[in-house]
């Protein structure tokens, strides 16, 4: 004999009812799985396979299951940190103070180590003393903003990524 | 990714991922593919389904080995010996494809009477500089006969310029010398059979410690699943690349796939399968020192780049798509300098930096270590635990005057003055640190390329939270003070930073998804700079529709000429297109593949000689008679009209230099390389060497180890020598599926870190006996730069090899964990070394030496405890949701133990 | 049967009834399930315990972990597709001898909850807060389920668990949310290689059979299902799975119990130890009163009789 149904069971249906939808691609391996984001309210409640893919049909692995938690995490740091040289602490600080204090850095290493013509008395244009890593993980339009305004721009010769790793 | 592109001509995997349902036979070596990429996985396992026969061979047996039809252990780093092993008994047996190899490799080329093997020279080929530790460059008889000598390219070794076009450079005519019966003494045929003729299957097994009879089986496998009616693929990841000899391993199977004809065809390739969103297209459009946009070499001092005349004269190649390199460097500079860029001032060539030494990550790593650099901007890696020998990066970013992180969590990087269990006082460590904190894929637009050269694109879906930035945000926000900084400048070094064109704003306040506005001010348009990707006309903006628009004469622009195509209007988005195309297994509309949206590779390859599909079972691409242009299912990767039977005339150039039977297009003579006479800076054959850190001597040649690998003397970076007794065991790291990488983006997430909690390391039952070791005890591994613990998972997963009549240990080292996150460990790459490998700068830890011992390791402080469980989540309701639609995981938000 | 304690709601119509099929020999072990039904139902993790058996770190089902993956490493027999090592040679002098260069097989499954079609716990549950819903699904309605736990000493399996945070019993819903809208549950959307299998029950059998010939006809001839059909005193079961080594490898019990089926028997036990226990009080009483009473017979005797 059946047992009746609560209020709650009837009641139950799945998040996405209302929810936007939005096409993605997971941000951990090569394998390029594209994703389905829900989103409600300005926040993602809710991120999946996409069936669509030629690729993942659906599917995820563990990792690309586990993709909403990169996005809402306790450990996600949001605002920008600040640690003054000798100090044992890290400390908040305004976006743009950081982005004009970085901007300052670059010029001063450039002013200082920039390089016409090495030993050698080869014509070199560039700044040795500053690198540049990672791109493996962002969007190829950040590469090619990164390789642009680093290399093209400023003359930064060491801009590496994690293919050599 | 040289082995492929010295081979083939493009450095990228030649087939994609979902074609691997369709091989008969698939040979995974170097990959754990079933927990790299778990979902690459389906389609080897759809071919098992269909009947295809998988086999892994490996040094660990992980989840791909329980998925396969047959497993081989095999020594780590011995890979060369078992393929070579495998090449000498198709040649031996003549299971090769004949037609294929006649036509589309160049095993009939007569090579130069100079040359001399490793067969004849006790491991060495001719033209190596002991003193120097390389081979010289430009001279050596690597090379086709009866050439005209190279111009001298001379590049010493610290300088990894890996230009296409220097490798290319040494053949200058389409048409050498040539024996189609394959007999002459000198032809690369013949070269090919004595090099590989001592590989026997005995001596493989002796290097290798596998058994004899795996190597035959292996051949057999993969030889009866080749030919007209079937084909099969060959599948590796960083268990080949991370070696001093990884782009030999690569070239070996190049070899392989090419001697049994599966190159171009479906179910055929090589896959070569990438561990991060968008390596791949980090290295087309590159964050590498030593490139620019598609594979255009970055210029350089000991190459005489001053000026682009000279530039473009020493990259110059005669025949293939190469030929028209000026127009894509040309057009690069347009791209980047704009109305600047003048054929008066050389297109601004004169502000792009020229390299006069090694900037890869690693020697940079060694410089920072001497205090030679004195900033460093990180965006999303995690050298501190991810750099082969990380104490020596940490040691590293301790000397850095400032250090810029862009990330979403504090990583080992973000906290190594603080947290490093190994590192010094925070109140000595001067570097000044700013943390940027990242946002998501979901939170920006944006593509990622995939290990299948698939470029995909992704929407923002919403803002990231609180000050959160893409790190495009960044860079062009960066971009717009700096720029400010040097407006006025007059100087000739700041010209370039004052030209570059940085016109990324939106052009409309951004509605998000759910219909709200975003909060985020001074966002780039990502569609913006992928427009400038694809390229544009100068003089009207139009969008080109292909690399063959470009031209070398300012009137184009092009950011990355490879990627031109995928965005050939103004509103046609082609990494956006995410349509089926139903009965095309190629699916041609999902998103776009480069090149010119080319699933298969030089899939020319996949008809016979004469344009007919080698067999109806493998149709794909072939010449239509009737409208005398190549048809099928894929984009044509082959000059569109070129009649099979076209010959190229002695003065032919450019692709007029391509015969109609001739598949690899980016080869001046337009074959698959089996020889290589350039590309490579230790050899045109694979040679078996040993590890840098081996537990035995060479048994195959005087050369214990790779003769151009450099190494790097640091007292944190100390190898062991050849043989040495006090490190008899071999280690190898793998990955695990739950884990990522360096566990920056697993050991933060709770659901994630539960799976796999704490750093172990594999070991057989028989190593644990000899060390009275049980199953969870704590060990501690060492060697001549580190000792690290960690709990002993026995397993008889692992298993003693039978090495040169010796037994010889293994372990299995996961490399995930670290001092940060939510689950801790000892990072295994502090075991590893720093060297980098003659042709990429790569390192070795894929294979290396060790010992260990039952008991903690009481030098290094211990780790902090793992964290408690996060309660998970940090409950706030789903927006818009009533009660009972909530997730039943909300009552469950108390901390359980 | 019990009394609603609450406004009962109304009773949707039955759908045909659903289910898992779960392919051992695809599975790959890579958690995708577990994972995605932690995102979906945004479960907590259940802590980080490190255990060295095999990659098993979360050992078992709980309240808070709906999906798991159970892993053995056991010692290939021989013969068939998953002898993975065959090729793999002893050391020929192991100081230990061959068994430890041995190939074995590495066996890998995702457990859940098992929706039988009779199920022990919703025969057990006192308030009526287990229910099989429309789709046939065993499901703990949350607003009633008064953390009581008969239903989990009641599961054969050790599926049911009660959460130590709200004391209320947890378990697999089958996405009974997601089903509502149509939608897949979210394990069997995301696992890469089609191993767990979602759908009504009735394709899921015919489709199992099918797999099982497959597999059976490639040399895996250990290969069965389990809990496919009723087996004993059990019924069959809404997760069944294709499994290629005895159920004990898996965690799994051979012959599951099933309270309710053992009930009548108990019931008879309990009546018939009443009448023993009256006869020996009859007798005690009836023995004070003189010594030619008979000599009683011990109930352990009656019982044997009943038996």
């Amino acid at each position: 004999m059946a047992q009746p149904f609560s209020p709650g069971s009837a009641a139950s249906d799945a998040r996405l009812r209302g929810a936007a939808e939005v096409d993605s691609i997971c941000p951990y391996c090569a394998v390029g799985c594209a994703q389905k984001v829900y989103v409600k309210a300005g926040r993602i409640i809710d991120i999946e396979g996409s069936y669509a893919s030629p690729v993942n049909e659906g599917t995820l692995c563990p990792k690309g299951a586990n993709t909403y938690q990169l996005v809402a995490n306790a450990d996600r740091i949001t605002e920008v940190r600040y640690r003054a040289p000798y100090s044992d602490h890290w400390e908040t600080r305004p976006l743009e103070w950081a982005l004009d204090r970085i901007a300052q850095r670059l010029v001063a290493a450039r002013e200082r180590d920039f390089v016409e013509r090495n030993a050698a008395g080869d014509v070199c244009n560039n700044l040795p003393t500053v690198g540049c890593l990672g791109g493996a993980t962002l969007d190829n339009e950040e590469n090619y903003l990164i390789k642009k305004l680093f290399n093209g721009g400023l003359g930064i010769v060491s801009i590496e990524n994690q293919a050599r790793i | 990714m040289p082995g492929l592109g010295t081979s083939f001509g493009r450095g990228a995997a030649t087939t994609s991922q979902r074609d691997l349902q369709h091989s008969d036979c698939v040979l995974i070596m170097g990959s754990n593919m079933a927990e790299a990429h778990p979902v690459g996985f389906r389609f080897p396992l759809m071919a098992r389904e269909r009947g295809a026969t998988l086999i892994h061979v490996d040094p660990h047996f992980s989840r791909t080995s329980a998925l396969c039809d047959r497993y081989v252990p095999i020594r780590a780093g011995t890979d060369i010996a078992f393929l070579g092993g495998v090449i000498r008994y198709v040649l031996e047996n003549d299971l090769w494809f004949q037609e294929y190899v006649r036509h589309y490799t160049n095993a009939g080329t007569i090579i130069d009477k100079n040359f001399t093997d490793t067969e004849d020279g006790d491991g060495l080929f001719d033209g190596f500089r002991p003193r120097q530790h390389q081979y010289e460059s430009g001279a050596k008889a690597w090379n086709y006969a009866s050439e005209p000598a190279a111009p001298p390219t001379e590049t010493p070794p610290e300088i990894g310029a890996e230009s296409w076009s220097e490798k290319l450079a040494a053949i200058d005519n389409a048409d050498p010398k040539h024996d189609d019966t394959l007999q002459h003494p000198r032809c690369v045929f013949q070269i090919l059979r004595r090099h590989f003729s001592r590989y026997t299957p005995e001596m493989v097994a002796s290097i290798c410690g596998c058994p004899p009879e795996a190597v035959a089986q292996v051949a057999e496998a993969l030889a009866r699943n080749s030919g007209r009616e079937r084909t099969s693929a060959i599948v590796y990841a960083v268990g080949w690349t991370q070696h001093t000899i990884g782009v030999q391993i690569i070239r070996a199977a190049g070899i392989l796939q090419l001697l049994l004809g599966n190159i171009g065809r479906p179910g055929g390739g090589i896959m070569a399968m990438r561990g991060h969103a968008s390596i791949q297209g980090s290295t087309d459009i590159p964050t590498l020192y030593n490139l620019l946009p598609g594979y255009i070499p970055q210029p350089a001092t000991a190459r005489q780049h001053e000026t682009l005349a000279r530039y473009l004269r020493q990259e110059h190649v005669a025949n293939g798509v190469w030929s028209s390199f000026p127009k894509y460097a040309v057009s690069l500079l347009k791209a980047w300098y704009g109305a600047a860029a003048s054929p008066e001032n050389d297109f601004g060539f004169a502000w792009v930096p020229k390299i006069d030494d090694n900037y890869s990550q690693l020697p940079y790593a060694y410089k920072m270590a001497q205090g030679q650099v004195r900033g460093y901007l990180i965006f999303g890696q995690n050298p501190a635990g991810g750099n082969p020998n990380a104490r020596l990066a940490r040691a590293g970013l301790r000397q850095l005057d400032w250090l810029v992180l862009m990330d979403w969590f504090e990583t080992e990087t973000a906290s190594y003055w603080y947290k490093d269990p190994d590192g010094a006082d925070p109140k000595k460590i001067a570097t000044e640190i700013f943390f940027i904190p990242a946002a998501m894929a979901a939170e920006k637009d944006g593509s990622f390329t995939n290990t299948s050269r698939l470029v995909q694109w992704h929407d923002k879906a919403a803002d990231p939270p609180g000050d959160a930035r893409s790190d495009a945000w960044f860079v062009y926000q960066l971009g717009l003070r700096l720029k400010e900084v040097y407006r006025d400048s007059e100087r000739p070094r700041d010209q370039g930073l004052r030209h570059l064109t940085w016109d990324y704003g939106e052009d409309a306040e951004r509605i998000l998804p759910d219909g709200t506005p975003s909060r985020i001010a001074g966002e780039p348009d990502a569609e913006k700079i992928l427009r400038e990707i694809n390229g544009y006309r100068v003089a009207d903006g139009r969008q080109v529709a292909g690399y063959h628009e470009l031209q070398d004469d300012g009137s184009t622009a092009c950011g990355c000429w490879i990627y031109s195509g995928i965005f050939p209007e103004k509103d046609n988005n082609r990494a956006r297109s995410r349509r089926r195309t139903p009965g095309n297994p190629a699916e041609p509309e999902w998103a776009w593949s480069w090149p010119a949206n080319t699933r298969i590779l030089y899939n020319r390859a996949s008809a016979d000689p004469d344009g007919r599909p080698w067999s109806e079972r493998k149709k794909y691409v072939w010449w239509d008679a009737a409208t005398r242009r190549w048809t099928g299912l894929d984009h044509p990767d082959f000059p569109p009209d070129r009649d099979p039977a076209y010959r190229p005339g002695k003065r032919s150039h450019q692709m007029e230099a391509i015969g109609g039977n001739s598949p690899f297009i980016l080869k001046p003579d337009g074959k698959g390389w089996l020889f290589a006479p350039s590309g490579t800076r230790d050899g045109p054959l694979p040679t078996h060497y040993e590890p840098v850190e081996s537990p035995v001597k060479n048994r195959l040649y005087a050369v214990q180890s790779d003769p151009a690998t450099h190494l790097y003397r640091h007292k944190l970076n100390r190898y062991a020598k050849p043989a040495d007794p006090k490190y008899p065991i071999v280690a190898t790291t793998f990955r695990l599926t739950e884990h990522y990488l360096s566990g920056a983006m697993s050991r933060h997430n709770s659901w994630l870190s539960e799976l796999q909690p704490e750093m172990f390391i594999e070991m057989s039952p028989l190593l644990a006996e000899e060390k009275g070791v049980a199953n969870g005890d704590w060990i501690t591994v060492w060697n001549a730069r580190a000792a690290i613990e960690a709990r002993a998972l026995v397993t008889p997963r692992i298993q003693p090899l039978r090495v040169d009549g010796r037994i010889v240990h293994q372990i299995g080292i996961p490399f995930h964990w670290g001092y940060a996150g939510q689950v801790v460990g000892a990072v295994a790459n502090d075991l590893t070394s720093l060297l980098t490998d003659p042709n990429v700068s790569m390192h070795e830890a894929k294979a290396f030496t060790c010992n260990l011992r039952r008991g903690r390791h009481a030098r290094v402080a211990r780790p902090p405890r793992p964290n408690a469980p996060q309660p998970w989540p940090e409950w706030q309701p789903m927006p818009q949701t009533p009660p009972a639609a909530q997730p039943e995981g909300a009552a469950l938000r108390e901390r359980r133990r | 049967m019990p009394a609603a304690f609450f406004t009962a709601a109304a009773q949707p119509a039955p759908q045909e009834p659903t289910g898992f099929f779960t392919d051992a020999t695809l599975c790959i072990g890579c958690k995708a399930c577990e994972v995605a039904c932690k995102q979906w139902n945004q479960l907590p993790a259940d802590g980080y315990e490190w255990r060295g058996t095999s990659y098993d770190n979360t050992h078992a089902l709980s309240a808070a972990t709906w999906r798991h993956v159970a892993f053995a490493e056991r010692p290939c027999d021989g013969g068939g597709r998953s002898a993975p090592a065959a090729l793999a040679p002893p050391p020929a002098e192991s100081a230990i001898g061959t068994e430890l260069g041995a190939p074995i097989r590495w066996l890998m499954v995702s457990d859940v909850c098992k929706h039988c079609r009779q199920a022990p716990c919703e025969e057990a549950c006192p308030t009526g807060a287990l229910i099989y819903n429309e789709f046939g699904n065993v499901y703990v309605q949350q607003d009633i389920c008064n953390g009581c736990g008969y239903c989990v000493s009641a599961c054969p399996f050790g599926v049911l668990d009660r959460a130590e945070s709200d004391g209320r019993v947890h378990k697999c819903t089958l996405c009974y949310d997601r089903q509502k809208d149509g939608l897949e549950p979210a394990c069997a959307k995301a696992c890469p290689t089609d191993s767990i299998q979602f759908g009504p029950l009735s394709q899921l059998r015919a489709r199992a059979r099918q797999r099982l010939e497959q597999v059976r006809a490639r040399g895996e001839d250990q290969a069965y299902l389990y809990g496919a059909e009723p087996a004993g005193e059990y019924s069959s079961l809404g997760a069944f799975f294709l499994l290629t080594d005895a159920p004990e490898a898996y965690n799994l019990p051979a012959a599951p119990r099933r309270p309710r089926a053992h009930l009548p028997r108990n019931y008879a036990w309990t009546a018939l130890t009443a009448v023993a226990m009256a006869a020996v009080a009859g007798w005690a009483f009836a023995a004070s009163f003189g010594r030619e009473a008979a000599a009683p017979r011990r109930p352990a005797e009656a019982e044997n009789e009943v038996a």
